[in-house]
């Protein structure tokens, strides 16, 4: 490949007196980037469980969050109804594979799972868009609080559909089997390491993370990116130049809505049971917190805020002896949950007023104070 | 037929409390031009006061407290977080508010744990018959109270200097500015406000026949969004009509639940959210919302 791709330099005979190396070989980013790529391929061999499957949440939330943000960030359409999607993501899983002649009396259409996972973030799609005409028309703060009914159908639909999502007790998912591969627990070992359904998954889940962050960027490079922030910043003058206001904001929910479904189909594998109390408002408001404290409007920040709100109770419940003030639940002091939830609350806060872009814009300090005109 | 207006009058009743409630998310709206996504966990904070306090001083001076404590929180939200922020897109203050609902909301839901905190008001569980229709008094209380705030709440807002200056703000804040309105002073009176109204809903939220006050009363409290944008956002019109709306429609669906048993269980809690997302389809500004008009 190398040597096709030298070929031009040397044809074209453009005066180059030593072959410097290309640029992206000097770029201290480059390296960092597959340092960083090597030791996440590289933890399943090294971490337990618990770790595993945190991070598992954190790669799931990432998806998630990519999602909202495309929304929330770049369009600056606020949602509150992100939970809701990704439990028609997961709970869409459950039925697509399952079995229907088991033992639980659900429904279960018996799908290959890899379709069943495809098809649930197509379904969520579409219930995104059943909802276009409203997220096509409202903006802002308004559609946050229209999104509010699809968190309350959501719980209504789930507590009550029971042939479809087991009611309160929720249901067993289908271990996700792709290639003849099953991510489930029974062993495979590999270099001297049981692999489980946490080690496989493991795999999956950076796959998909980095296959759904490359999309993202690329809407957000191209024209839909330059329409999505000319809608934020001036939707009148958006209009003007030509871009079809309500499509792109209905368009960018379903896209959304569609990450949130593969966040879902994730978490429910990580998780291996649904329950509809899991899908509430509480989740919505922390992948809003998610986008918020990562940096709203860019791919990485959503993923760094992603990894900050899932992996902080996470942290807090294992250190939870270690730490002041946080004790273990029950027993009368600040609960692991609660202490996380009271740190991404003020984080929230304290990064909208202190730290307008989030958390990237202190990794990425240099290229904020150089462009200033894209604080927004 | 008697079911039927006994299901309306408590409707009425419910949804003048959620009237109040959305009253203070408009009011904040108005002045500000800020979703206050943290409304229902101010509600919370004054009906915790109250319920902490009522035995030891009684419950008047608690209701009073409450109320005190309620605008005293949404004061210091104001002060402390909104006064801050230094960009100018609404939309991301909206988000602080749900930063700050987040905190606020942890803090009361771990006070009051698993506890059904009772608020010590002084109606019980009296009931009121007249003929065939039968009223708890705590209904009826709760429909003169919210009817007497409501009422002085517009007539200030029409009459005295402070209701002024908020709607000259309201109108453009920066004529308002230079015209000597201090709009630092009218968004923190608004906030205040807010927090009082909503203190004074939360203690008819969770008196009967509701058991009292709990974790899950900050869900209740959440159906004033779709009182308030079913209305209009800067609407105190639409606020009260949505808010009547929103407690007729879950008063009924509650009370008819029995043979609606196809759309399943806990159809009242629902039914506000259907009736915002069916009036947003066919009006998405609101029932009596201005229609935004943009001049370029």
């Amino acid at each position: 490949m190398s040597e096709v791709l030298a070929t031009p330099g040397e044809a074209s005979g453009t005066p180059r007196p030593t072959r410097r190396r290309p640029a992206w070989l000097t770029r201290t980013r480059t390296y960092v980037w597959t340092a960083c790529a090597v030791l996440l391929l590289a933890l399943p061999f090294y971490l337990d469980r618990f770790w595993l499957q945190a991070g598992l949440f954190a790669m799931a939330a990432a998806i998630g969050a990519i999602g909202i943000n495309l929304l929330t960030g770049s369009t600056g359409q606020l949602s509150l109804g992100h939970a809701f999607f990704l439990a028609v993501g997961a709970y869409g899983y459950c039925v697509f594979a399952a079995d229907g002649g088991g033992g639980d009396g659900l429904t279960g259409l018996g799908l290959p799972t890899w379709i069943a996972a495809v098809l649930a973030v197509l379904v969520a799609g579409v219930a995104g868009g059943l909802f276009s005409p409203i997220a096509g028309r409202l903006q802002g703060a308004y559609l946050g609080i229209a999104t509010l009914a699809l968190i309350f159908i959501g719980q209504h639909v789930l507590f009550n559909a029971r042939d479809l999502t087991g009611g309160f007790n929720g249901r067993d998912v289908p271990p996700l089997s792709l290639f003849g591969l099953t991510f489930d627990d029974r062993e495979l070992v590999v270099a001297d390491v049981p692999f489980g359904s946490a080690e496989k998954l493991w795999y999956a889940g950076l796959v998909l993370l980095l296959g759904c962050a490359l999309f993202a960027r690329g809407v957000l490079r191209g024209r839909p990116g330059r329409a999505m922030n000319a809608i934020r910043d001036h939707r009148i003058a958006a209009g003007v130049i030509g871009v079809p206001v309500a499509r792109y904001r209905a368009a960018v929910f379903v896209l959304s809505s569609m990450y949130a479904g593969l966040a879902g189909v994730l978490l429910a594998l990580v998780f291996q049971r649904t329950v509809p109390d899991y899908f509430g408002i509480t989740l919505s408001l922390e992948y809003l917190a998610m986008i918020v404290i990562g940096g709203l409007g860019s791919v990485s920040g959503a993923v760094l805020g992603a990894a900050f709100v899932s992996l902080l109770p996470q942290l807090l419940t294992r250190y939870s002896d270690a730490l002041p003030l946080v004790s273990a639940p029950g027993t009368g002091g600040i609960a692991p949950g609660e202490a996380s939830r009271y740190l991404y609350g003020a984080a929230v806060v304290a990064v909208v007023l202190f730290l307008p872009g989030g958390l990237v814009r202190v990794t990425a300090g240099h290229r904020a104070r150089t462009h200033p005109g894209e604080e927004r | 037929m008697s079911t039927f207006a006994e299901l309306l009058l408590n409707g009425v009743s419910l949804g003048s409390v959620y009237a109040l409630i959305a009253l203070g998310f408009v009011v904040i709206f108005r002045a500000t031009e800020v979703v206050n996504f943290a409304h229902a966990s101010l509600l919370l904070a004054g009906g915790y006061v109250t319920a902490t306090l009522h035995d030891d001083i009684g419950f008047w001076p608690a209701l009073l407290a409450g109320i005190a404590g309620a605008a005293l929180v949404g004061a210091a939200v104001e002060f402390l977080v909104m006064r801050r922020y230094r960009g100018a897109d609404h939309s991301v203050l909206a988000i602080v508010t749900i930063g700050v609902d987040i905190l606020l909301t942890t803090e009361l839901t771990r006070r009051i744990g698993t506890d059904v905190l009772a608020l010590g008001d002084p109606w019980g569980d009296a009931v009121l018959t007249v003929g065939p229709i039968s009223l708890a008094h705590t209904r009826i209380a709760a429909f003169v109270a919210a009817a007497l705030l409501i009422t002085a709440f517009l007539l200030a807002f029409r009459y005295t200097t402070w209701g002024v200056a908020m709607r000259a703000a309201a109108e453009s804040a920066e004529t308002a500015a230079l015209m000597g309105v201090r709009l630092g002073r009218v968004s923190l009176g608004a906030w205040a406000v807010a927090g009082g109204l909503a203190a004074v809903a939360a203690l008819f939220l969770t008196v009967f026949p509701t058991p009292g006050l709990e974790r899950a009363t900050s869900l209740a409290a959440l159906k004033a969004f779709p009182a308030a944008i079913l209305g209009g956002l800067d609407s105190t019109t639409g606020a009260l009509v949505g808010g009547l709306l929103v407690g007729v429609t879950e008063s009924l669906a509650t009370g008819y639940q029995s043979d609606l048993t196809f759309l399943g269980r806990g159809l009242g809690d629902l039914a506000p959210y259907l009736v915002m997302t069916a009036i947003l389809l066919i009006r998405p500004a609101g029932l009596f919302g201005t229609k935004e008009l943009a001049r370029v």
